[in-house]
Parts: C-alpha cells; sequence; structure tokens
C-alpha cells in the first residue's frame, strides 16, 4: 500500500465565533480574518511539514487546489509543488490537482505541470479535478453548465500536449490553438499517472476506468461514509470487468496517532474540532449550481460531494466524540490506528491512502509528532498490504538515481 | 379552464413544444425563470381575446435539451428567431418574462419585423454593480420560488412538474431549466443587451413587480433610457419577478391595454 502525506493548508487562527458570525468559509469568506504575516509563518511551517512527511518515509506528498477558502490556502498548488520538487528528492509529488476547466488555455497545466515533473526527475502525479462548485462556479465565474465539457477538452488537450511527438493544431469547442508545442515536456513517458480526485460521480467512475485514472475519493467524512461510494466504484468496474486491483483507488483519511489513547483524545479534540466546526462551514447555496450536476448523477441519486455527506437532518459532527464516532476522524494509539486503516484499505479496496495528519489548527509541534509516530509505527504495519497480490501501474517512474539532479546544492 | 392545444417547433432538429390557446391578434410569450410546465392562468386572461401562442425555449418545460449545445450568445439568438419563426409568431405582439424578456428584446432588436409590439416583464440583460440582480444560481435548496413570486405557491403551480412524470424526473425537469437559463445568464445576467437597446424601435411595453426581488425595479429606468421605440412602464402592486404569476388578472389589464383589446 501506499501512503501519501496530504496537507489541506488551512488558515489556523480562524476566531472561535466564526461560524455564528459567518455563512461560510468559503466564497464570501471576509478578508479581514486573513493576516498576511501570520500566512507567512503558516505557509513556511505547511511546507516544513511536507518537507518533513517525505524525510521520514512516505511514499507521496500531496497538495490540491482551493480558491476563496479559509482551509486550504493553495489557489496554486503547483507553486508549492515546484518548491517541494527542490526539498525532497524521493517521494512522489502529487497535484491533486489542478481544476482543467479553470485554464486558459489549458496548456498552462501542461507546461508547469511538466516543469514539475522535469524539476523533480519524474516524479509527478497529475491530479485532474473537476473542482468543486465552490472553486469553479463561484470563485472563478465558470458557467457550470459548460464546466464538464471544458474539462474534458482541457483533458484531451493536456494529453495531447504531452505525448504527441510533433506541434500540432487544436479545435476544439473552446479551445482554438493553432500552435500546440509546450515546453518543457514531461520527463515520464508516456505521461505522468493521472488520478482523478471526485465526490461520487458515476460518470467519473466510468471515464477513469476507460481512460485507466486513478479514482480517488476525497471526502471529509472518513471511511463509514465512504463505504457506499466505494462499493458504487467497485461495483462498476466488475460490470466494466475491470481487475480489483486496489491501485485503481485514493482515499483521503484524518489521523491522529499518538503514544497512548488517553493522550490521542487529548492531543487531536481541538484541531478536529476546529476543522469540522470552523472550516467545514459551507453555505448550501453555492453548493449545487445548475448544470454543475449531470442529469445522470440526478437520476442516480448520487449526490455531489457536499451533499453526500451527512444529511441536513443529521448535520455534520463537530464534537469529538461525534466526529470519531462518524468515522471522519481515526485516532488513536499507533496500534489502534494501523488496525483501523487496515481495515478501512481492505473494505474499501484502496491502495493509495492520502493521510491528512495535519487538520485544523494542528501547529507544527503536534503535527510533526503525528506524522512521525505514523511513519515509524504505523506504516510500517500496513505498507506490505496488497503488494503480494496486486502491482501498482499508477505510480510515478523518476528517472534513475544516477541521473538525478543533486537538490539544494547551489555552492556547486 | 380548457387546455392549451401542443403542437411543436423545430429548433436546430429538435422539436420546441408550443402551447396555443384563444382566438384573435396573436400574442407570442416567452415564459421566464423555470418555464411552464402548466398552462397558467394569466394566459387564460390574455388568451380570453388574443390568440395566445408559448412555445418552450430549448432547455425549458418542453424545450428538449439543445440547450446543452448552446454555448453563446448567436446561439441562443438564432434558436429564439428560429422557435418564433416555428411557432408562426412573426409579426406578433410579443411578450417575454424575465430571461424570456432578454431573448424577447434581442430578436426585436435583431429582426424589426418579428415583433409588432413587445412587452417585457422583468427582463433580464443589464447588470449594474452598483444596484445588482440578484444572484438567482446561488440559492440554498426550495428557495428559488421565494424569490421569484410574492407568493411562491404561485411559482410552483406552473413549474413544480408535468402530471404524468414521476417525482424524479421532474426534478430533472426543474433541474434542466434552471441549467437553461444558467447557460444563457451565468454568472451576472449582463447579456450585453444594454448595446442593442437602440436597435429596439418597436412600442414597448415595461411591465415590473413592485416588490420583484430579482431585477430591481431601477432596471425600467435603464431599459426606458435605452429602447428606441416609445416605452411605457406600468408597475405591479403585491407582485415579484415573475409578476404576471402572482397578479395575473392586473398584468393581463395592463398588456391588453398596452396592446389595445381586440388588436
Amino acid at each position: 500500500m501506499k501512503m501519501l502525506f496530504f496537507h489541506l493548508m488551512p488558515y489556523t487562527e480562524l476566531p472561535e465565533d466564526f461560524r455564528e458570525k459567518n455563512p461560510s468559509i468559503w466564497v464570501d469568506i471576509p478578508s479581514r480574518y486573513f493576516s498576511p504575516g501570520r500566512a507567512h509563518l503558516m505557509y513556511n511551517e505547511f511546507i516544513d511539514e511536507l518537507e518533513y512527511a517525505a524525510e521520514v518515509g512516505f511514499d507521496g506528498v500531496c497538495v490540491n487546489e482551493h480558491h476563496s477558502n479559509g482551509y486550504g490556502l493553495m489557489p496554486s498548488p503547483n507553486l508549492i509543488a515546484a518548491t517541494l520538487s527542490r526539498l525532497t528528492d524521493k517521494s512522489a509529488i502529487c497535484i491533486m490537482g489542478n481544476s482543467l476547466a479553470l485554464y486558459n488555455p489549458p496548456t498552462r497545466v501542461a507546461e508547469e505541470m511538466a516543469m514539475i515533473d522535469c524539476m523533480s526527475g519524474g516524479r509527478l502525479i497529475a491530479g485532474f479535478p473537476v473542482g468543486t462548485p465552490m472553486d469553479t462556479a463561484f470563485a472563478y465565474g465558470q458557467n457550470p453548465s459548460t464546466l464538464r465539457a471544458r474539462y474534458f477538452e482541457a483533458h484531451d488537450l493536456i494529453m495531447r500536449a504531452w505525448q504527441e511527438e510533433e506541434m500540432f493544431s487544436f479545435n476544439g469547442r473552446f479551445n482554438q490553438l493553432r500552435y500546440v508545442n509546450i515546453w518543457p515536456r514531461p520527463v515520464q513517458k508516456p505521461h505522468p499517472p493521472v488520478w482523478v480526485p471526485g465526490g461520487g460521480s458515476i460518470e467519473t467512475w466510468r471515464w477513469c476506468a476507460e481512460l485507466d485514472y486513478v479514482y480517488a475519493y476525497l471526502s471529509y467524512y472518513g471511511y463509514k461514509a465512504g463505504r457506499t461510494t466505494m462499493k458504487g466504484f467497485w461495483d462498476l468496474m466488475d460490470e466494466l470487468g475491470k481487475d480489483r486491483n486496489p491501485y485503481r483507488a485514493g482515499f483521503l483519511q484524518f489521523v491522529g496517532v499518538a503514544e497512548t489513547h488517553k493522550e490521542a483524545m487529548e492531543l487531536y479534540k481541538e484541531p478536529a474540532e476546529y476543522f469540522y466546526d470552523r472550516c467545514l462551514h459551507f453555505d448550501p447555496r453555492f453548493a449545487n449550481p445548475p448544470g454543475y450536476r449531470t442529469e445522470a448523477t440526478i437520476r442516480a441519486r448520487v449526490r455531489s460531494q457536499i451533499q453526500s455527506g451527512p444529511s441536513a437532518a443529521q448535520g455534520t459532527a463537530r464534537d469529538f466524540d461525534s466526529i470519531l464516532d462518524a468515522g471522519y476522524v481515526i485516532a488513536g494509539t499507533p496500534d489502534e490506528v494501523a488496525e483501523r486503516l487496515r481495515e478501512v484499505a481492505t473494505t474499501l479496496n484502496v491502495g493509495h491512502m492520502m493521510m491528512l495528519l495535519q487538520f485544523g489548527n494542528m501547529g507544527r509541534s503536534l503535527t510533526t509528532y503525528n506524522t512521525r509516530l505514523f511513519a515509524e509505527k504505523v506504516m510500517p504495519q500496513l505498507t506490505d498490504l496488497f503488494d503480494d497480490e496486486w502491482e501498482d501501474h499508477w505510480w510515478p517512474t523518476p528517472v534513475a538515481a544516477d541521473q538525478r539532479a543533486p537538490i539544494r546544492n547551489p555552492a556547486q | 379552464m380548457s387546455a392549451p392545444t401542443t403542437r411543436y417547433a423545430q429548433v436546430n432538429g429538435e422539436p420546441c413544444r408550443v402551447w396555443e390557446k384563444g382566438a384573435g391578434s396573436t400574442i407570442g410569450f416567452l415564459a421566464g425563470i423555470g418555464g411552464l410546465t402548466a398552462w397558467p392562468p394569466f394566459l387564460d386572461c390574455l388568451a380570453a381575446d388574443h390568440r395566445v401562442v408559448a412555445p418552450s425555449l430549448p432547455g425549458f418545460p418542453g424545450g428538449g435539451t439543445l440547450h446543452a449545445e448552446m454555448d453563446g450568445h448567436l446561439d441562443w439568438l438564432l434558436a429564439t428567431h428560429d422557435l418564433l419563426d416555428g411557432s408562426d409568431l412573426s409579426g406578433c405582439h410579443l411578450m417575454g418574462v424575465s430571461i424570456g424578456g432578454s431573448l424577447a428584446a434581442e430578436a426585436a432588436a435583431s429582426w424589426p419585423g418579428i415583433a409588432k409590439t413587445l412587452t417585457l416583464v422583468s427582463p433580464f440583460g443589464l447588470f449594474d454593480v452598483a444596484d445588482p440582480v440578484a444572484d438567482i444560481f446561488a440559492q440554498r435548496p426550495g428557495r428559488i420560488r421565494n424569490l421569484m413570486c410574492n407568493n411562491p405557491d404561485n411559482y410552483d403551480s406552473v413549474t413544480s412538474g408535468v402530471a404524468d412524470e414521476d417525482e424524479l424526473e421532474n426534478e430533472v425537469i426543474r433541474t434542466r431549466a434552471h441549467e437553461s437559463a444558467a447557460r444563457f445568464l451565468w454568472p451576472l445576467g449582463d447579456t450585453g443587451l444594454n448595446k442593442r437597446l437602440p436597435r429596439i424601435t418597436q412600442r414597448t411595453h415595461l411591465v415590473w413587480g413592485d416588490s420583484d426581488q430579482v431585477v430591481p425595479l431601477n432596471y425600467a429606468r435603464k431599459f426606458e433610457a435605452g429602447i428606441a421605440g416609445d416605452v411605457s412602464t406600468s408597475v405591479i402592486a403585491d407582485a415579484g419577478h415573475l409578476a404576471e404569476l402572482d397578479q395575473p388578472q392586473a398584468v393581463a389589464d395592463a398588456v391588453l391595454e398596452f396592446i389595445g383589446r381586440g388588436n
């Protein structure tokens, strides 16, 4: 099994009464809460945490894209990925990812990801999300009715730009380019592995299967809520005659590890409640712009990510006991966490586990502690899972070690 | 209240429903946000003295799914032209509400012969940052009905669904209507119509609900200032954005007064 360290880069100093005083952490979050001076410290701390995760042995480090969002400070994950390409030397760099329909022309994504693949020596995982309604339709003003068509077209353009040997013209519905000829080109051939983060759209599952991409279910609601979605995914793979290779899938899980169970309960209560109370506070008016959900998805009654969380009547769990009961966060001793994660990985049949070990307002020392304990005591218990039976065809293939540039060596 | 007759007009090879009722000079009617899943009382008020023809725009109930192929203003303009033409509405008293109003205005500006007179009820098409049109696409579940009419039941009564469809399919129909509106109006509702208002030379009647929460009443002044033809304005008491649903008789009286009974 592959373990990735996923960072959302949340703003860690939202006031206690944020939920009461504001309708949403996303789209219309007031700028008065943002202190650039504090963000300077946060960004550097977060990058340190990602670098540390790579150092202690995580297979990959993972960043993602959000806009106008108080719990995700990476409008451009590529900037962080580029930084990490210079600070790490072994781990995969997973950009999870770029919302393709937002880039005009989409060749920008092909270029930047190719740069990062070159800079990192072929360690890039290219994540291609459609993007949430909040990011795409509202923060970036894209028409939700054409978003998916633009996404698919951008995908086609990027994949051709990476793979075609000669310059070509692209005459698309939304993009018309006479000269497509990107420099640089990705190290990995025929292209970096493509992972598609999604909420639960059946079209996305089908598309991943057809193109042989990884489907990554990125939910904040943990493994219990994820069962239905992942069962739907695997049922469709069966129907399409695809194997049940767990590396076809990725899954996000919040985790808190401590030496004792009691300590874990004490340490992770506040950051978990910070995240689920203050950060996971969306105004539903931004959740479902017309056309964002396809008619097929409406008919299949598979709701978008926001809506597939806890039902409105039930509400999102916000106190630590409920958060643990609902499975949003797995917390405990290394053995307890390892046992639970083994169960999650096997029942959901997921080979790429994306661990959120910094969440909410967790500071550097606690994040480092959580990361170190996980790497030293949890990871060894899980790392062999699946590997006797399955091969990961969706992992980067970096250049050979003797061909790699030295990192952080400005003097030479 | 008798049902309208139903026929279909071809728009780019796709059939769009055309409802018709009454006799006399012709009033063409393009519905507002949500479209029509039922013939509204307002159109009965008009049909007492006139032939009323209500074609469905692409994506709206009865209007098929051509909206999914429509990417820009020209596509919408031509679809509107073909729909009016295919519904035998050339030279009619053309009336449009909300999104239907913006497209009626576009058609009148582009093909003067298409409308003898023009009636626009709270039309979209302009946007003033100092006095913005409401964001109808960012609404909490179930809230759109409160925005559209003073009495939300009036909105539900003509948009909630087709009688012989199940609830899931009706949800698809309702969602498709909003998606179709978003195709044309996203994100602000500014379609550049302001540039074309001086091309509207027909005698024009503006109708606005006095408590329109979507397109502020002040926008009537902008339309009055921009349209080249003679413009009169009726403000309807106790009516919201889709004024003809809140106050069918009052709006019908204003419309009939404008076009002249029996004309």
